[in-house]
């Protein structure tokens, strides 16, 4: 859900968007250290995964269906600041080609949909990471985890801007109720299919996934133990 | 929600033109639209000619581009979501009520559906416009030239140029799913569909490090080359000011009359 041109006030609309410009910032340096002169090829390609993974529909509930909005899934993918920025240059295209979310609304679109999402969900799964024992099963469900929290942050966080620089007096107890509400199922969706996908990667390149950097085991050199009665015959039939 | 975009949108955005507003270098035009969408923001919301004047501004624009109603019309879809949210305001909102065709209705969530629906919609017809007359490499060019750090434009650069690619990826996987009798009903899909984005990004992230090594051997040195600049003469930063400054009016006189 982008939002459009005229749904906060300009000071609000100004102020988010200081906060995307600050955001963006930190997380340029830190893509700069995460990936050095990798950073645009990788970070480009990551960006239009996340556009095309926009794509898949999944099935809610009966007859409706959601997709992807991908801040939790790309931050532990690919780190948080890379994270930061893929999901923000698909929000400035989105806005600037596809008309989706005005240009007024960029900042709030970013801090909303990029930074808050990629904050909470990264920080949630580190946090879990750091209780669960170290394996696969506990990186899925701290990627579901991270999701599933991430979603209705997102959701929060708008109610919150709504709350101080709204256009419509609706009152922000049905608001926070019918966002949350919403953006609850929402994220069970999200957090289903970011644990699948992560497990899925994690099965066939460990080493992508930059949230379990510290599961990879070393490698380590096996060398074939001298057996003691010789090579064993081949069985014949 | 981003309902909009199918495979391989991303070249059909653009209509094809030499019209004055095609020629105009694209950081007028971006600094144009942006100045133009934030006086109709600031706008107050009971003038009702001042939003028939915008809108009367950008038909302008429209025409002088040549760019058909049709095509503007069929992109203002996008908005849909929040159409809904707009209609369904004056029901929840609170206030006092005004009864229409016999429904109470709050005025003041009629006054907020109408400010969301109409500057919701000229925001949105404006970037269309913009996104209808230049093509997607220059407006990165554009946003380059009006100081946006370089590292975003790649990144953006290279998400345009192999979107595409990406996803024509994702419409083979979906081709190749459905050809083996899957079809998404309920939440067993989630694995089948989950295996497909994991294998996507794979496939992203690994295009991604051979490209990377395709422009080392290229001798990239972390910026790209300036192949053609865009600069813009004041002439047509004049050129482009007309609607913006034409807004300023009309904004300015919506303040003033009481």
């Amino acid at each position: 859900m982008h939002v459009p041109d005229g749904f906060l006030d300009a000071p609000v609309s100004v102020a988010a968007g200081a906060v995307a410009v600050a955001g963006i910032g930190v997380a340029l340096r830190g893509a700069r250290r995460e990936l050095d002169d990798r950073t645009a090829p990788l970070a480009g390609l990551t960006a239009a995964f996340v556009f095309a993974a926009q794509m898949i529909n999944f099935p809610v509930a009966s007859g409706t269906s959601g997709h992807l909005l991908g801040g939790a899934l790309a931050a532990i993918l690919v780190g948080p600041y890379t994270g930061i920025l893929c999901v923000s240059v698909v929000l400035l295209m989105q806005a600037l080609l596809f008309a989706d979310g005005g240009l007024t609304a960029l900042g709030v679109n970013i801090s909303v949909m990029a930074l808050v999402t990629v904050l909470v969900g990264y920080g949630t799964f580190r946090l879990l990471l750091r209780v669960l024992p170290k394996t696969r099963a506990s990186v899925a469900g701290s990627s579901f985890a991270a999701a599933v929290i991430s979603v209705p942050a997102s959701a929060v966080a708008f109610t919150l801007l709504y709350a101080v620089g709204g256009t419509a007096d609706v009152p922000i107890a049905k608001v926070a109720t019918a966002m949350v509400g919403v953006h609850v199922l929402i994220g069970v969706g999200e957090a289903l299919i970011t644990a699948v996908t992560v497990s899925s990667v994690l099965a066939v390149r460990p080493d992508l996934v930059h949230g379990a950097h510290d599961l990879i085991k070393p490698l380590e050199l096996r060398t074939a133990e001298p057996q003691a009665g010789g090579p064993a015959e081949p069985s014949r039939a | 929600m981003g309902a909009g975009h199918a495979v391989g949108v991303t070249h059909r955005l653009y209509v094809p033109g030499a019209s004055p507003v095609h020629r105009l270098p694209p950081q007028c035009k971006l600094v144009a639209v942006l100045a133009f969408v934030l006086l109709v923001v600031a706008t107050p919301r009971e003038r009702f000619w001042a939003f028939a004047v915008y809108a009367l501004l950008l038909a302008g624009v429209a025409a002088t581009a040549r760019i058909p109603f049709r095509t503007v019309a069929k992109r203002v879809v996008i908005e849909v979501p929040f159409v809904a949210f707009a209609f369904l305001l004056p029901f929840v909102a609170t206030g006092e009520e005004t009864a229409v065709l016999g429904v109470g209705l709050s005025e003041s969530g009629l006054w907020g559906a109408w400010n969301i629906l109409a500057k919701g919609t000229l925001g949105v017809v404006a970037s269309i416009l913009l996104a209808a007359t230049t093509e997607p490499r220059l407006l990165l060019l554009g946003i380059e030239r009006l100081r946006m750090p370089q590292l975003i434009t790649q990144i953006a650069t290279f998400m345009l140029r192999y979107g595409d690619v990406v996803a024509a990826e994702l419409g083979r996987m979906k081709v190749a799913r459905a050809s083996r009798g899957f079809e998404a009903r309920d939440l067993r899909a989630t694995r089948v569909l989950a295996t497909s984005a994991g294998a996507l990004f794979l496939r992203s992230y690994e295009r991604g490090e051979r490209v990377h090594l395709a422009m080392l051997s290229r001798g990239y040195d972390g910026r790209m080359p300036l192949t053609h600049d865009v600069g813009a003469t004041a002439a047509q930063w004049t050129a482009a000011a007309a609607l913006p400054l034409a807004a300023a009016l009309v904004t300015l006189a919506a303040w003033m009359t009481p």
